[in-house]
């Protein structure tokens, strides 16, 4: 899978998170912009992880500030599970 | 890197408290209203399990997790002061040095009989035994799949160490399953899960999920911290309870509840154990508990073995406060009682500070449970019951709660 389809699967997956409808660029960040609870974090992570077979460990998400940040973590683990 | 700009940083100067302005605000907005400060009430005098003087008043405690009322219990007074006498007030010292007395290897004896399990470790908190152990036995490369509505304890745990942390969805055996499976071959997996989660008072299921994850390989450690001496036929916990104490590789435990004083353990039957004492620093960097204190415990602990009668009465209590709770329209954090803490679920901080404050001028103390601590962000009134509660006062404690409930508006 490339990063483009990594990034069109994970837009998808967002949608019902993003309620209050911001266009999401790759600079969009998770606390700020989008407005995450803990719960909503988890909630995310858990249908991205189902989507594409993969752990994204709490290490890793704290890495993780925006969306850019995040299809690159999901493109590299889908490629490099480990 | 911008060597020829002058050097402002020095004078500008970051006040290193101004990131706890929202809780400042929270607080001051909460106060406020008026209202007794909910997280800072003195208890002036204690006269029993049950009972104390809180802001000069006679009040009921219902938020103590004095579950058997061992603190007064006049055997554990006894030992107390007898070991006080005899060894004095403090160890001044590492337990791997010169902290460790008699007593800490009586309570750690007691422990292996309570359990009956091969080891016990005896920490200064429960706190410090979850900090020690899961930080020490999880390291780089190891991974620890914990549900998601864990301890702080278990949490700080998991930073301190250097495994890949995974949580899951509270509760949900499916949603551990998945992420077993998905962990690479040959990674070292620890499942970290609570008997008794004490923001609900729920259980775990934990016989379905010791067996997936001793399906997946895993080593399990289960925090018994709020079921010890109340459930499962000789007080071990949720995993007695369930028949899988024998898959159940580490029990992480505290004296601050059931046992009435303080301290922390985890019992294990792995025949490397031992190793632990050197290798785990919130064991070996700070100093063994008191004399007084490791006497108190094991003759707690003793006597909680024995404790079936109390442990009856309990359930009793715990059974007639839910249904009360419920009739009188009350929203639970659990369907039917499943342990000795019943959570009542308030629509917001505002209310559940107001029927807080009610229910102590009513004289009645709870735990006020507020967010971040709690999950979904619930404020939670927290009750927890003690075996010495009478049938009276629990009933005494209902009355208390439909005034309050009618005239804060709850109910
Ligand atoms: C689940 C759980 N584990 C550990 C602890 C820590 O126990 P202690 O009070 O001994 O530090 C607590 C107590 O708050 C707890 O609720």
């Amino acid at each position: 899978m490339d990063r483009a389809e990594v990034d069109r699967r994970i837009r998808k997956l967002i949608e019902p998170f993003n309620k209050k409808g911001v266009t999401i660029t790759d600079e969009t960040t998770f606390a700020n912009d989008l407005e995450f609870d803990s719960l909503t974090v988890m909630d995310f992570v858990a249908e991205i992880e189902d989507e594409f077979d993969i752990i994204i460990s709490m290490n890793q998400q704290a890495e993780i500030e925006n969306y850019g940040q995040l299809v690159d973590a999901v493109y590299k683990l889908q490629v490099d599970p480990s | 890197m911008q060597a020829d700009q002058p050097e402002t940083r020095e004078a500008a100067g970051t006040d290193l408290f101004s990131k706890f302005d929202p809780i400042i605000q929270m607080r001051e907005k909460l106060l406020g209203t008026g209202i007794e400060d909910p997280f800072s009430l003195v208890m002036e005098r204690v006269l029993s399990p049950t009972r104390a003087v809180c802001n000069g008043r006679e009040t009921i405690l219902l938020g103590t997790y004095n579950y058997m009322g061992m603190t007064f219990d006049p055997d554990v007074i006894e030992a107390g002061k007898q070991a006080l006498a005899d060894f004095g007030a403090g160890t001044t010292g590492s337990r791997v040095l010169n902290g460790t007395y008699q007593g800490h290897k009586d309570v750690e004896q007691a422990l292996c009989d309570f359990y009956d399990m091969d080891h016990a470790m005896v920490f200064s908190t429960g706190y410090q035994a979850n900090l020690g152990i899961i930080s020490t036995i999880a390291g780089k490369g190891d991974y620890i799949v914990l549900d998601i509505d864990s301890h702080a304890s278990i949490y700080d745990g998991c930073k301190m160490g250097d495994a890949e942390i995974v949580p899951f969805k509270h509760n949900d055996i499916e949603a551990m399953e998945k992420r077993l499976k998905r962990i690479p071959d040959g990674a070292g997996i620890l499942v970290v899960l609570e008997g008794v989660y004490s923001m609900l008072g729920d259980v775990a299921p934990l016989k379905e999920m010791v067996a997936v994850a001793k399906k997946h390989g895993a080593m399990v450690l289960v925090d018994e911290a709020h079921s010890m001496g109340f459930i499962g036929e000789n007080g071990r916990g949720v995993a007695e309870q369930a028949g899988v104490m024998d898959d159940v590789d580490f029990i992480i435990g505290t004296f601050s509840k059931s046992v009435g004083t303080v301290g922390g353990f985890c019992v294990s039957n792995h025949p490397k154990f031992e190793i632990m004492r050197l290798v785990c620093r919130p064991y070996t960097f700070t100093a063994s508990l008191p004399p007084s204190v490791v006497a108190t415990a094991c003759t707690s602990i003793r006597k909680l073995g024995q404790a079936s009668n109390k442990r009856a009465h309990l359930w009793e209590n715990s059974k007639r406060l839910h249904g009360g709770l419920k009739d009188l329209g009350f929203t639970l954090g659990t369907e039917t009682p499943e342990s000795a803490i019943i959570a009542v679920i308030m629509p917001d901080l505002e209310k559940g500070a107001a029927m807080w404050e009610a229910l102590l001028k009513g004289g009645l103390y709870v735990n006020l449970a507020r967010p971040p601590a709690t999950p979904a962000n619930m404020t939670l009134l927290r009750c927890s019951l003690c075996a010495e509660h009478s049938e009276s006062e629990v009933e005494e404690i209902l009355e208390i709660f439909e005034n309050a409930g009618k005239s804060v508006g709850i109910i």
